[in-house]
């Protein structure tokens, strides 16, 4: 596979659009994560009504690739449980590590798919993977510190 | 997928003939991976700040060393423990003679320029106490930075630093303005050339003014001593780093190199074999420099192979070897500042320049092509640069950047090998310009 077709449209519709971008009020968890070989950063907050994700609002400085899997990341997890969000995490992580092998359910992945030719390019997967780290980390701060709140009432 | 760029069209004239004789096309016979292919597309190789490719001669060098000569150096008292440490020694003349020391005892082996640093920065900076102050500068590599950071953390010492020009150079107004070195300094250590600017920097005059009160000057010579021919009397430094795979050299082997005098009234750093006078369960004595700081077994081949390519640089002559950095740095700061979009960090013209050169590339709509993304389609049509921030983050923050992506050559680059760059960043544009 040519690097020219690992740049999807796909991807390089979200790098321009970057959906859900920005920082938004309100949000339960904020984590900063970064990549320290090439610096990329994400800035990444979480809202949850109980545990379904409402929000999810970043601002970030990197590559088309972790730029757009973070806007493809947020179009997904918004609106899902939180165990549906991690689910999402599990498969799009096996299908990076997949060396673009995997043949990724696009029912369930959406524009996601599009990532799948990354995978064949070990250099880039951490890239593809920053946004959707930054999401799981920040879920399951979110989770604890709803569930602290509920003990001490 | 677009047709191979690499027909070579010479778009503008070479700016300056080659009268020395040097001799590139012959250069490039020693270095093997040159010839080879990065899928279809011949291979440019344009990181040579990163790490240099290794001619034959080294390492045949190196497998020589092993397959004929492999023996511990110093303590094996047989012939081949003779031929090693020979070698070994040898090797450590060379580098003495390479840079101009008083001799063979001012040079210390360590694994890398890293390490050198941070040999420096415990031996030497084990000195410093709270209120003392450490001057680096703002174009640091990492391992001119974090090794200072930890010696203020430790000590107490306050970590100070050089700024930058608009056009990339040190700011030495400012820094007299805000005396910034002082009374108070005791520690200098600044890059002689920066990795990601190019820029040289004046080390004699900063050395003349860290001396007059009293500070000592730490060089990091990672990127000049390739690059220029190096006399680290005329740096007027006491104590300069620099690593050898970035000179043609293996990778493994680094160079500290100090002034006697100095070197002699310093602690040891690692502690081990080698490095003792006596040992003695209740307290050991030390071996003078250079033993002193060289704990354990040495990478003794990789010392041999950095000979070799020491060897191999004075074969062709530091003097040659600088002015065609420079006739190729000329020629890409000329074709590269000519494209739309590419917007080069640092020094734009070739003078008191280094081989490096950091760029930017936007989109003819403004979309700024992120290095990353610039190095992938690069390197799909066999260029290789580095994107990132070159272990230099502070430097791409003073100037408002992530990130950028850099072009460095070496003695065997050519001018078409910048043409294909400068060919592979229109296209690149382009493709992310929206122009497929």
């Amino acid at each position: 596979m040519s690097v020219e077709a690992m740049y999807q449209d796909i991807i390089l519709e979200h790098y321009k659009a970057k959906h859900h971008s920005g920082l938004r009020e309100p949000y339960q968890a904020q984590v900063a994560h970064v990549n320290p070989t090439c610096g990329d950063e994400v800035l990444l907050r979480v809202a949850l009504d109980g545990d379904r994700v409402t929000d999810v609002s970043y601002e970030g400085v990197g590559c088309s690739i972790s730029q757009a899997s973070t806007s493809v990341m947020s179009d997904l997890v918004i609106g899902k449980s939180v165990e549906e969000a991690l689910a999402l995490h599990a498969e799009f992580t096996e299908m990076m590590h997949s060396m673009g092998s995997a043949e990724p359910d696009e029912d369930r992945l959406e524009d996601a798919v599009a990532f799948v030719g990354v995978a064949q390019f070990p250099a880039r997967v951490k890239c593809a993977l920053l946004g959707w780290s930054a999401f799981k980390d920040a879920a399951a701060q979110a989770l604890a510190s709803n569930g602290a709140g509920e003990e001490q009432q | 997928m677009p047709e191979p760029l690499r027909a070579l069209k010479l778009t503008e004239p070479l700016l300056a003939p080659v009268t020395d004789g040097y001799d590139v096309e012959r250069i490039r016979e020693d270095f093997p991976i040159l010839r080879r292919t990065v899928g279809r597309w011949p291979l440019v190789y344009l990181d040579s700040a990163n790490t240099s490719q290794k001619p034959v001669q080294v390492v045949d060098a190196l497998e020589d060393h092993y397959l004929q000569h492999n023996a511990n150096v110093a303590r094996a008292m047989h012939t081949l423990g003779g031929e090693a440490t020979e070698a070994f020694e040898g090797a450590r003349a060379k580098v003495a003679d390479f840079i101009g020391a008083a001799g063979p005892q001012e040079i210390v082996f360590t694994k890398n320029a890293t390490e050198a640093l941070n040999l420096v920065a415990h031996s030497l900076g084990g000195r410093l106490s709270a209120g003392d102050e450490i001057v680096i500068s703002v174009l640091e590599h990492h391992s001119n930075i974090v090794p200072w950071q930890l010696l203020a953390q430790r000590t107490g010492a306050v970590l100070r630093w050089f700024d930058i020009t608009p056009d990339g150079r040190l700011d030495l107004e400012a820094a007299a303005a805000h005396h910034l070195i002082n009374e108070r300094t005791r520690i200098v250590s600044v890059a002689w050339v920066s990795n990601v600017l190019g820029t040289v920097n004046p080390i004699p005059e900063i050395a003349a003014m860290a001396h007059r009160v009293g500070a000592h000057v730490v060089v990091d010579g990672s990127q000049g001593v390739p690059q220029l021919p190096t006399d680290v009397a005329a740096l007027g430094a006491d104590l300069m780093a620099f690593t050898g795979h970035k000179m043609l050299g293996p990778t493994g082997i680094g160079v500290l190199w100090g002034r006697y005098e100095l070197l002699d009234t310093l602690p040891p750093f690692l502690a081990g074999g080698e490095m003792i006078e006596v040992v003695r369960l209740s307290g050991s004595t030390f071996a003078p420099p250079p033993r002193r700081f060289e704990a354990g077994t040495p990478p003794i081949a990789q010392a041999v192979g950095l000979g070799a390519a020491i060897d191999y640089l004075n074969g062709i002559g530091m003097a040659n070897v600088a002015a065609h950095e420079q006739r190729i740095t000329a020629y890409a700061l000329s074709r590269l500042s000519a494209i739309d979009g590419v917007g080069i960090i640092g020094p734009k013209t070739a003078v008191d320049r280094g081989g490096a050169i950091s760029f930017t590339l936007a989109t003819a709509d403004g979309l700024e092509v992120h290095p990353h993304d610039v190095m992938q389609l690069l390197d799909s049509h066999g260029i290789a640069v580095r994107g990132g921030h070159h272990c230099a983050r502070p430097l791409h923050e003073r100037v408002g950047i992530g990130a950028s992506s850099r072009a460095s050559g070496y003695l065997y680059t050519t001018l078409a090998e910048i043409d294909a760059l400068a060919d592979g960043l229109v296209y690149v544009r382009d493709f992310f310009g929206g122009k497929r």
